[in-house]
C-alpha cells in the first residue's frame, strides 16, 4: 500500500504546531497502525530527520498509552480497539490519513502526538481508591458474598484503560465517562460503600478543577471507547453525586 | 570462589517465615518518617511495594517510564492468579502450591522462597478483594476459580481475561491513596539511569526526566528495583515496547549478581509473526488449550500447499492430520507445560510441517472444531433439542466457545483477519517471561547492601520454568507481604542516618557518567537506527539462543553479539537533542544494555550443559527408553543457581554457584507421556 500521511508536528508545549505531509510506500495490510508509524519513523531517521513522537507501550490494547486521533476519530475508524490494535487493512491503497494528537485543554501536547494526561491521575488521587491498609489479617475474601450481577457490572466499569479517548472525542472535553467508570466500580461493591459520598464529591471536584467539561448526553464517548464503557456509568455517577450532595 | 549467602532461616520449612518475622528488627513509626525508599517500576511488584511501604510510614519515591503507574506491563496479564485458598475443596493446600511450583520449575528454584510464596498467596486474594478488585464470582456471590496447566486443582482466581489489569489497578489505587496523602512522590515519565553507591550501600539513583531530558539526583536509604523482565532482548516478545533490562543491568554493573539469565519462557500459543515490520507478539491465553486441539498436516505436501495458499486447513481430511501433542504425550495431551508444547511445535515446523501462510511460514493449528461439536451436542441434550441437526449443534457449540473465549477470539480476528470459529487459529511460540534475573537472598536483597529486587526482575521463585498464573502471585507477594518486612530489618540500622545528601562525589560521579553516555549518543552521528541493531540482536537470540540451544550455536551467538555491540557503538545514530522528549535516545540506552545482557545470556546457556525447564540443550536429551528425545536434566552437576558477577566485558563475568538443596521435595524427572 502507498499512503499519504498528514501528521501533526509540534516540537513542544509552547510551539504552534502544524500538519506535515509524508509519503509512505510498501505498507502491508497486515501491519498494525503503529507498525506503520514505526516504518515511517525508520524512513525519517534514515533521511536524517527527527521521528514523529507518539505514545505507545503494550501494543495489545490494554495499557491505554496509545492515543492518536486518526481521520477525525479517537483510535481511528475501527470500533472497540485502541490505535495499537487498528490494522492497515482498514485503509485503502493510495489513501490520505490525517493523524493528530488527542485534543483537549486538559491534555496539553508534550510533543507531536504525545499529550499529558496526568489530570486523569490527579482525579484518581482525589478518591479513586478504597482506604484499606495492607495486612495479612484482612477479612477472608469470601466473607462478604457479592451478587454476580453487581460484580460483573463493577468489572465492566473497571475495564476502563484510562486512554482519554472519551475526552478527546467529546465536544465538551468531558471526562465524565472516565470518572463515572471509577465511581461506579466502587459504588457497585459493598467494599466501596463506606467512602462512597466523599469519593464522588472529591473526584468530581478535582475533575472540575482540571478543566474538563460537562456531559450533555451526546454519547460519542461510548461509541469511541475502546473498551465499550457504558454511558450508564455517567448516570450512576450523577445519582451518587446527588445522593452525596443532599 | 565466594559462597553466596542466601540467608535462608533455619528450622522446618513450614515455620521459617513465621519465625523469621518474629525475630527481625522493626522500625518504630516515628522513625519511619525519617527514612526514604526509592522504588523503580510500578507494576504489580513495584506498585504494591510502594503503596505498602508508604502505608507503613516510609517516604517513598516511585519511578515509572510510562505516563502513569497504571500502564506498567503487569496490566497485560490475562489468565489469573494462583492462591492456595482451597475454596473448591479439591485438596489444595499451601504444601501443594509449593510442590507444584517447585516441580513446575523443574527443580531449579529455592525451596524456602517458594514455600513463603505459597504461604502468603491466600492473603493476596483477601487484600485485593478488600481493595475492590472485581474477581469473577459464581451465582452464590462467592469467588470463582479455574484450572491452569501443570496442576491438578482449581486454584486460579480471575477477572475475565484481564486479571493482570484488575490487580494492577488495585495496586495503583492503593498507590493513589498514598500519593494523595503525600507519602508517595510519583515520578512518571522518568527513567532510572544508574544506581548510586555510598560507602558500599545503595543510597540513590540518577534519573532522566523523559519529557525535559533533565538529569536528576534522588537519594534514599534503600533502593528497590521492580522493573520487570528482559524478554525484549529477543526484540520480538509479548512484552511491552518499553520493557527493558536497564535498571537490573545498571545495578549488575555496580555489584549485583545476575542469576540464570538463560531461563526464558517461550509461550506456545501466540499469534505468529507476520513479517519483517512486526514490532511485538500477542499472546493467546493458555486457557485455550483446555478446548483447542493442536495439529499440523501429517503429509508434507499438504503443509507445503497450505503455506503456498493452495489449500486451507479445512481441506485436510481428519486422517491426514497429526495431533502431535496427543500423539507424543497421551497422558497430558494438549495440556503439557509451556516449555514442552513450544519445543514440540518447533520440532514440527523445523521438519517441514509448519502451516504459516505468513511471510515466515512458522505456525501450527489450534483447532476448536471438535470442542464446538462436543459443546453443541451437550447443549442440545440439555435443552432437549435435536442433536442430529448439524447446523443447530454447531451454533450452540459456538455460543459456548464464545462465552468462554470470546475476547481472545475477537483479538485474534483483529490481528489475523480470519474467523477462528470457522477456521483453526494459527499459533506459534513466542518469548513471554524471564525466570532469570537479579540474584537476591531470602530478604530479596541483591549482593549490593540496601539494594532490593522484586517481581519478575529477580530470579527467585520460578526455577527454570514458570507455571501459568504464578507471575501475578509472585509480584504481589513480594510487594505486599514480603519486602515490607525484610526491608524494615535492614532499615532499622538507618534510624539515625538522617537525609542522604546528593551533593556528594558519589552522586556527582554517577551523574557525570550518565551525561557522558547521553552526549555520546547524541553526537555519534552513525548511519544506522537503534531499531536496526535491536532487530539484529533479536534474530541472533531467537535463532541461536531460543527454544533449542547447542554448543556450536551458542559460541557463534557469543561472537556475533560481541561484534554487533562493537558495531553499535560505532554506527548507531540518535536523532534529536538530549534536553527534550527523545524516544530514540531512551531506546538507545536500553538496547546498549540488551547488547551486553544478550552475550551473558548466551554464555550462561553454554555453561549450563543440561536441559531444564525452558532451557533446552540439544546435547542433553534422553537417548533410550520411553522418554527418548525428551529433555534430560542433570541434577548431579547442575542443581545450582548460576549467579554472575560483572567484571567488565560479559565474557569476563565470573560464575558463582548457589547450591540448591531439596529437603522437602524429592527430585524427579518430569514426565508427561
Amino acid at each position: 500500500m502507498k499512503l499519504t500521511l498528514k501528521i501533526w508536528r509540534q516540537s513542544g508545549a509552547n510551539d504552534k504546531g502544524a500538519l506535515v505531509d509524508y509519503q509512505l510506500d510498501g505498507v502491508s495490510p497486515d501491519m498494525s497502525f503503529l507498525e506503520m508509524m514505526d516504518m515511517l519513523n525508520e524512513q525519517i531517521i534514515n533521511e536524517g530527520g527527527e521521528p514523529v513522537a507518539f505514545d505507545h507501550d503494550c501494543r495489545e490494547g490494554i495499557c491505554g498509552m496509545c492515543s492518536m486521533y486518526i481521520n477525525g476519530e479517537a483510535h481511528g475508524p475501527d470500533r472497540g480497539v485502541t490505535t495499537c490494535q487498528l490494522h492497515m487493512r482498514m485503509f485503502k491503497d493510495g489513501e490520505t490519513i490525517y493523524i493528530e494528537p488527542f485534543r483537549a485543554a486538559s491534555f496539553p501536547v508534550i510533543k507531536d502526538l504525545v499529550v499529558d494526561r496526568s489530570a486523569f491521575d490527579r482525579i484518581q488521587h482525589a478518591g479513586g481508591y478504597i482506604s484499606v491498609n495492607t495486612s495479612g489479617n484482612t477479612q477472608d475474601a469470601n466473607a462478604t458474598p457479592i451478587s454476580k450481577i453487581d460484580a460483573d457490572k463493577a468489572m465492566d466499569a473497571a475495564t476502563c484503560i484510562g486512554c482519554g479517548a472519551c475526552v478527546a472525542t467529546c465536544k465538551n472535553s468531558s471526562a465524565m465517562l472516565f470518572v463515572g467508570a471509577k465511581v461506579s466500580q466502587y459504588a457497585l461493591l459493598p467494599q466501596g460503600q463506606v467512602e462512597a459520598a466523599d469519593r464522588v464529591l472529591n473526584m468530581v471536584k478535582q475533575m472540575d478543577e482540571e478543566g474538563f467539561g460537562n456531559c450533555t448526553n451526546t454519547g460519542a464517548c461510548e461509541v469511541e471507547c475502546p473498551k465499550g464503557i457504558s454511558l450508564e456509568n455517567i448516570a450512576r455517577m450523577n445519582r451518587e453525586f446527588l445522593k452525596a450532595s443532599i | 570462589m565466594t559462597t553466596l549467602n542466601s540467608k535462608i532461616p533455619k528450622g522446618p520449612i513450614k515455620d521459617k517465615w513465621t519465625t523469621y518475622k518474629d525475630k527481625i528488627d522493626l522500625v518504630n513509626p516515628a522513625n519511619k518518617r525519617n527514612i526514604d525508599v526509592i522504588v523503580v517500576g510500578t507494576g504489580l511488584a513495584g506498585g504494591s511495594a510502594s503503596a505498602t511501604l508508604a502505608e507503613l510510614g516510609y517516604n517513598v519515591k516511585a519511578f515509572a517510564y510510562q505516563d502513569s503507574p497504571r500502564r506498567a506491563h503487569s496490566i497485560a496479564a490475562q489468565g489469573g492468579i494462583n492462591a492456595a485458598k482451597n475454596y473448591q475443596g479439591d485438596g489444595d493446600s499451601t504444601y501443594r502450591l509449593f510442590y507444584d511450583t517447585v516441580k513446575g520449575g523443574d527443580y531449579r528454584s529455592r525451596e524456602a522462597n517458594v514455600h513463603r510464596l505459597a504461604e502468603v498467596s491466600a492473603n493476596i486474594i483477601d487484600q485485593c478483594v478488600a481493595q475492590g478488585v472485581p474477581f469473577a464470582r459464581d451465582y452464590g456471590g462467592l469467588l470463582d476459580n479455574r484450572s491452569f496447566g501443570g496442576v491438578l486443582v482449581s486454584r486460579t482466581f480471575y477477572a475475565k481475561g484481564q486479571t493482570g489489569q484488575q490487580l494492577l489497578l488495585g495496586a495503583y489505587s492503593a498507590m493513589n491513596r498514598q500519593i494523595g496523602r503525600g507519602k508517595i512522590q510519583m515520578y512518571n515519565r522518568h527513567e532510572m539511569m544508574d544506581v548510586v553507591i555510598v560507602d558500599g550501600k545503595a543510597r540513590g539513583i540518577i534519573a532522566r526526566n523523559l519529557v525535559t531530558g533533565e538529569i536528576e539526583r534522588h537519594s534514599a536509604h534503600a533502593v528497590v528495583i521492580a522493573s520487570g523482565g528482559y524478554g525484549n532482548v529477543f526484540f520480538l516478545s509479548t512484552n511491552a515496547m518499553g520493557s527493558n533490562v536497564s535498571a537490573g543491568w545498571k545495578i549488575h554493573k555496580k555489584g549485583a549478581f545476575f542469576a540464570n539469565p538463560c531461563y526464558t519462557q517461550i509461550h506456545p500459543t501466540c499469534v505468529p509473526v507476520h513479517g519483517e515490520n512486526q514490532s511485538k507478539l500477542t499472546l493467546m491465553s493458555e486457557s485455550l488449550r483446555n478446548d483447542g486441539r493442536i495439529w499440523v498436516p501429517a503429509i508434507k505436501e499438504d503443509a507445503e500447499a497450505i503455506r503456498a495458499g493452495k489449500k486451507k486447513a479445512n481441506d485436510i481430511a481428519e486422517e491426514d492430520r497429526d495431533y502431535y501433542l496427543e500423539r507424543r504425550y497421551p497422558a497430558f495431551g494438549n495440556l503439557v507445560p509451556r516449555d514442552v508444547a513450544s519445543r514440540a511445535a518447533k520440532e514440527r515446523a523445523d521438519a517441514g510441517y509448519g502451516v504459516g501462510h505468513n511471510e515466515t511460514g512458522e505456525a501450527v493449528f489450534l483447532d476448536f472444531a471438535a470442542a464446538i461439536q462436543r459443546y453443541g451436542k451437550e447443549q442440545a441434550k440439555i435443552k432437549n433439542l435435536d442433536e442430529k441437526d448439524a447446523v443447530l449443534v454447531t451454533r450452540l457449540g459456538k455460543d459456548v466457545v464464545e462465552a468462554k473465549y470470546g475476547n481472545l477470539f475477537q483479538m485474534y480476528e483483529k490481528i489475523v483477519d480470519e474467523n477462528p470459529y470457522e477456521t483453526p487459529m494459527m499459533i506459534y511460540p513466542a518469548v513471554h517471561y524471564t525466570m532469570g534475573g537479579v540474584w537476591v537472598d531470602y530478604n530479596l536483597m541483591t549482593t549490593i547492601p540496601g539494594c532490593y529486587c522484586i517481581g519478575e526482575a529477580n530470579f527467585s521463585e520460578h526455577g527454570a520454568n514458570r507455571l501459568g498464573a504464578s507471575a501475578l502471585m509472585q509480584g504481589l507477594a513480594d510487594g505486599y507481604f514480603v519486602l515490607p518486612y525484610t526491608i524494615g530489618d535492614y532499615l532499622s540500622d538507618d534510624i539515625r542516618t538522617g537525609k542522604i545528601p546528593t551533593d556528594t562525589p558519589e552522586f556527582e560521579q554517577a551523574e557525570k557518567e550518565v551525561k557522558e553516555k547521553i552526549d555520546f549518543f547524541i553526537n555519534n552521528n552513525g548511519s544506522k537506527s537503534v531499531d536496526h541493531f535491536h532487530k539484529r540482536l533479536g534474530k541472533i537470540m531467537w535463532n541461536k539462543v531460543g527454544m533449542s540451544r547447542n554448543e556450536k550455536g551458542l559460541k557463534e551467538a557469543i561472537a556475533e553479539i560481541k561484534a554487533l555491540r562493537e558495531e553499535f557503538w560505532k554506527e548507531v545514530t540518535v536523532p534529536g537533542a538530549a534536553d527534550t522528549y527523545n524516544e530514540q535516545l531512551a531506546k538507545a540506552g536500553r538496547v546498549a544494555d540488551f547488547l551486553e545482557l544478550g552475550e551473558l545470556f548466551a554464555k550462561d546457556a553454554l555453561e549450563r550443559n543440561e536441559s531444564c525447564g525452558g532451557h533446552f540443550r540439544e546435547e542433553s536429551v534422553e537417548e533410550d527408553g520411553p522418554q527418548k528425545g525428551e529433555a534430560k536434566r542433570d541434577d548431579e552437576n547442575f542443581a545450582f543457581v548460576s549467579a554472575w558477577e560483572y567484571k567488565g566485558e560479559p565474557s569476563d563475568a565470573v560464575l558463582h554457584k548457589e547450591e540448591l538443596e531439596f529437603n522437602d521435595i524429592e527430585l524427579k524427572q518430569r514426565s508427561y507421556k
